[in-house]
């Protein structure tokens, strides 16, 4: 991304971003509540339009069309999971790895290293949160996407089940994945950091 | 394409599975249509005089039941965030729903609906027409409500504000579907109505997506 700025409201959140991210690398957003890290996560997944600048991504045979790269490329994890609270964890979780590409084989094998299938049965509304944080993780293992847009993925995961997924961080950039997540903790893994409030622009 | 019935899969699942979508829409229609005699009195000639447009009526207003949660559930909990980073694009998600919700509300009302138009007294040779008329009327139904189901995402009381933008745009297809039974009621040619009826659900059925996947596009930025 180049020279990104995202306005929200009447508020320039932050002006002059530039950020590359390569095969293999995680980058940690940090940066004071309010100071546009879940906007640039939604704006690098094209929900959000901004205010300057552009994002552009890069395949393996050169420049990829944003669209594309979108389809088949991206997975973004925000606070909402998108998980029907009436529906059973097995049942929502094999459709957004169906929808984003994974297959029924590699849904069961994420739900058995994210420890889920005692969950499985389970409707989604009697998962705790760390559960259900989990279930979503299981979506990002299972369907193969390069580049992971997390938004305080650690949260609500107790001490083992974070250092599960610093494993499965691990694993996904061992294999050439790109991660950027928004933080406050630090990441289990080595990333580097990218503070929003060092490119906070004057205010409008 | 795969998306396109992993999407369609899942709408019929959720339309037919908890909260009794169908069920509710039914019922109210019925209710609705109980409601008639009581009303204009229960004189069967003058009943059977407006039993197929009472129908119409009735199936347009149990149509909007429903529309709420076409798209304010997936909104709300973030799901449409993720159909927006899905392998098909939002027009086709935006099809798909629209789809669903013509099998899984339209098509069991349209199924009701000579039931209803009987009761209140219309005759029985109107039937298959009814049935007929009420089943390609909901693919406009369908279709122009999803519009007014994705304009009102976000706003608070999107139900009251989803019935005031779609009630209008519900105007050709009760004129259409009323008029065509009608017309076969009193021995007129019946197909040009029919024939209008068809072309609103299909304008609305190839435009509609295009205009709901804009509005889900607009409510998430």
């Amino acid at each position: 991304m180049q020279n990104l700025a995202i306005i929200r409201g009447e508020r320039l959140l932050f002006q002059g971003l530039d950020l590359s991210v390569s095969a293999g690398e995680a980058v940690a957003l940090t940066g004071a509540n309010g100071s546009g890290k879940t906007s640039l996560l939604r704006a690098l997944a094209g929900l959000i339009r901004p205010h300057a600048g552009d994002v552009r991504f890069e395949g393996p045979q050169g420049k990829l069309e944003p669209e594309d790269a979108r389809s088949q490329g991206v997975h973004l994890l925000g606070h909402q999971d998108g998980f029907k609270a009436t529906r059973t964890a097995w049942e929502e979780l094999l459709f957004q790895v169906q929808w984003t590409g994974g297959t029924e084989a590699s849904a069961r094998q994420a739900s058995a290293r994210l420890d889920l299938d005692r969950l499985a049965g389970l409707e989604v509304r009697k998962l705790s949160a760390g559960q259900r944080r989990r279930l979503a993780l299981a979506r990002l293992v299972a369907s193969p996407r390069s580049l992971w847009l997390l938004d305080e993925p650690m949260a609500p995961l107790d001490t083992a089940r974070r250092a599960v997924f610093g494993d499965l961080m691990a694993q996904h950039l061992a294999g050439g994945g790109m991660i950027i997540a928004a933080v406050h903790d630090p990441l289990p893994i080595a990333a580097r950091a990218c503070d929003l409030s060092s490119a906070m622009g004057p205010s409008l | 394409m795969n998306g396109f019935w992993v999407m369609l899969r899942r709408e019929m699942a959720m339309a037919w599975g908890r909260g009794g979508g169908p069920l509710l829409a039914l019922t109210f229609f019925v209710a609705t249509a109980t409601l008639l005699p009581l009303a204009v009195g229960a004189s069967p000639a003058r009943l059977a005089a407006v039993a197929p447009g009472s129908a119409w009526l009735a199936l347009a207003l149990a149509s909007l039941l429903s529309l709420e949660r076409l798209f304010e559930r997936d909104y709300e909990d973030g799901t449409l965030d993720l159909l927006a980073l899905g392998p098909v694009p939002l027009e086709a998600v935006a099809f798909a729903k629209g789809l669903a919700q013509w099998l899984t509300n339209g098509a069991p009302l349209a199924l009701a609906a000579p039931v209803v138009a009987v009761a209140l007294g219309a005759e029985l040779r109107l039937v298959p027409l009814i049935f007929l008329s009420a089943l390609i009327g909901g693919l406009g139904l369908a279709f122009t409500g999803g519009i007014g189901a994705a304009l009102s995402l976000g706003s608070k009381r999107g139900g009251v504000l989803i019935a005031v933008l779609v009630l209008p745009l519900f105007a050709p297809p009760v004129i259409f579907g009323a008029g065509a039974i009608e017309a076969f009621a009193g021995g007129l040619d019946w197909h040009p109505a029919l024939g209008l009826l068809a072309a609103y659900g299909l304008a609305a059925a190839a435009l509609g997506p295009f205009a709901m996947a804009a509005a889900c596009r607009n409510a998430l930025s």
